[in-house]
């Protein structure tokens, strides 16, 4: 089977969820257009300002919106929702690829209106920048849709708002989403083991930073499988009555 | 060792499952034929629930067999045999009834026709509402939509009437029966005698985890339809009491005399006939949980005395 119905009324679900629609994608194009409008015309580390930010913005506003997808997951646990699906044929990896769409889903829109708020602001880029920053933030979101799906079935929706919104603002902070914060020394080098780092540095490969190193890759891919084996493990195992 | 079971109907066989040191579920052997109603009866805490689960997949069992139409659990769920209703779990937002019903129904390989569905569970006038504007009644009929639209051999209802009002139980259970009546097989708990009595071919009664009794409804009746008496009474010994007709049991604590009875009716002219000073005479049912007990006292405490 497909699952083509099904998928398609969990996007439906996405748009119709009001609330989670407009929080999710307000925040980072708020936050842009107040702090790059206000910084219109500078320039850090040699290249203009609003580019710079709304990469930055890109990284955090990508990443909470794939990982919003878990607060629903954990809100469709308590009421009972996941054991209802759980004894209906649908197979974990249907229901993996409509979350991960629904997450994807949120996250292209987040760019899209970045990246309109970004030219009105004057950044232009060649096309082939445009796309190689969109393809490598795409690739760099696999392990934060994953964690967002693994949170989703360990914790319960309390703890969900508090674990995303801090989780994802230290990360975005210690990975430069907001500006060059570390900058070099051993702190450089436990950041660069996170995925946020990448997510981040793929934005700005069109600063001019052309592309991620093999040990982006090689940081996002461990990160993704890692995840994915924990995710399929605590998805299987969580049937019991929240 | 286990035989090989029919590849129709149920057959659960020393079922067991422990949560710590709670024993849900003690040694279940139950077996239902294809096209079977039958009820699981007993009171909160005799593992209803979990052998359900179980039956399902959604919970391991620590020992014993399940077979589903020849399946284990897990893959009876995976080519649809099986539609169920969870005792617990209300549905998720932002879609309308309709929607909600024909999300699942795509998850099926032969749904029933989602109008036909919403008729039969009584919530097609408010199809188009959307599931978080529901009462808790419509609540429990759109569940059990959800469960019937699967078109399932084996439909598993797990205290399936809990939030209704009278009326909507017998709006449910005539959905139930017409269902049951194209040949499935339904298996649902209770904890109301009544419910199993008017709606089951058979009664399985299960308490603290295990099945006391397996039969049809009149003979399961029988047994938990206990009534007792009580009296006041002076200078009657026990044991005459007890030779009474239809007296089973006899309790007395100084003049007040409790006998509990499987023919209340002989018991009660017996005694009069024989103890005119009986006064203060009082007869009532026997609530279920008392004849639950009353019928798993013995078997648990020969259970412990072998060991």
């Amino acid at each position: 089977m497909t699952a083509v119905t099904y998928t398609r009324f969990e996007l439906l679900r996405t748009f119709r969820n009001r609330r989670f629609f407009i929080f999710t994608l307000a925040f980072p194009l708020i936050l842009f257009l107040v702090v790059a409008g206000a910084h219109r015309h500078a320039t850090l580390d040699g290249i203009s300002f609003p580019l710079y930010y709304m990469a930055g913005m890109v990284a955090w506003g990508t990443m909470g919106a794939v990982t919003a997808g878990g607060a629903r997951i954990a809100l469709e646990r308590e009421v009972g929702w996941s054991r209802q699906l759980r004894i209906t044929p649908l197979s974990p990896a249907a229901y993996f690829r409509a979350k991960v769409l629904s997450s994807y889903l949120m996250a292209s829109i987040t760019i899209v209106l970045l990246y309109l708020a970004g030219t009105s602001f004057g950044v232009s880029l060649t096309a082939a920048h445009w796309l190689e920053m969109t393809g490598l933030v795409l690739v760099g979101l696999i392990p934060f849709t994953i964690l967002g799906i693994l949170m989703g079935h360990l914790l319960n929706p309390d703890a969900m708002g508090p674990a995303l919104g801090g989780g994802s603002a230290l990360l975005a902070l210690l990975s430069g989403a907001w500006g060059p914060l570390v900058t070099g020394g051993f702190l450089l080098d436990v950041v660069k083991v996170l995925p946020s780092y990448w997510l981040v540095q793929a934005d700005q490969s069109a600063t001019g930073g052309g592309g991620w190193p093999l040990e982006g890759w090689l940081v996002v891919a461990a990160w993704s499988v890692a995840l994915l084996v924990l995710a399929v493990r605590v998805y299987r195992r969580d049937t019991g009555r929240v | 060792m286990e035989t090989v079971t029919s590849t129709s109907g149920i057959a659960v066989s020393g079922l067991v499952k422990s949560f710590g040191s709670v024993h849900a579920v003690r040694d279940v052997d139950i077996v239902i034929e294809p096209g079977e109603t039958v009820a699981l009866l007993g009171p909160n805490g005799a593992g209803k629930s979990t052998t359900i689960d179980m039956l399902l997949g959604l919970t391991r069992p620590d020992q014993g067999t399940i077979s589903v139409f020849g399946h284990s659990p897990a893959d009876a769920v995976k080519s649809g045999i099986v539609g169920a209703m969870l005792q617990t779990g209300t549905l998720i937002r932002e879609l309308s009834v309709r929607e909600l019903v024909s999300m699942v129904a795509s998850l099926y390989p032969h749904p029933l026709d989602v109008g036909e569905v919403l008729r039969l569970a009584g919530i097609d006038d408010i199809a188009n509402r959307r599931t978080n504007k529901l009462s808790g009644g419509q609540v429990q009929r759109v569940r059990f939509a959800i469960a019937l639209v699967s078109d399932a051999e084996l439909l598993v209802l797990d205290e399936p009437t809990v939030a209704l009002d009278v009326e909507g139980r017998h709006e449910f259970w005539t959905a139930m029966r017409a269902f049951a009546a194209r040949g499935k097989t339904v298996l649902f708990a209770t904890h109301y005698l009544e419910e199993a009595d008017a709606y089951a071919d058979r009664i399985i009664l299960m308490a603290k985890g295990r099945v006391v009794a397996d039969g049809p409804a009149t003979e399961i009746k029988s047994k938990v339809g206990l009534h007792t008496i009580r009296a006041t009474l002076e200078n009657v010994d026990s044991e005459s009491l007890a030779l009474l007709p239809g007296v089973s049991k006899v309790d007395r604590h100084g003049e007040a005399v409790t006998l509990s009875c499987t023919d209340s009716d002989a018991a009660l002219r017996a005694l009069l006939n024989r103890y005119a000073a009986a006064r203060d005479i009082e007869v009532r049912g026997a609530g279920l949980e008392e004849a639950f007990l009353e019928l798993t006292a013995e078997p648990t405490t020969q259970m412990e005395g072998t060991r």
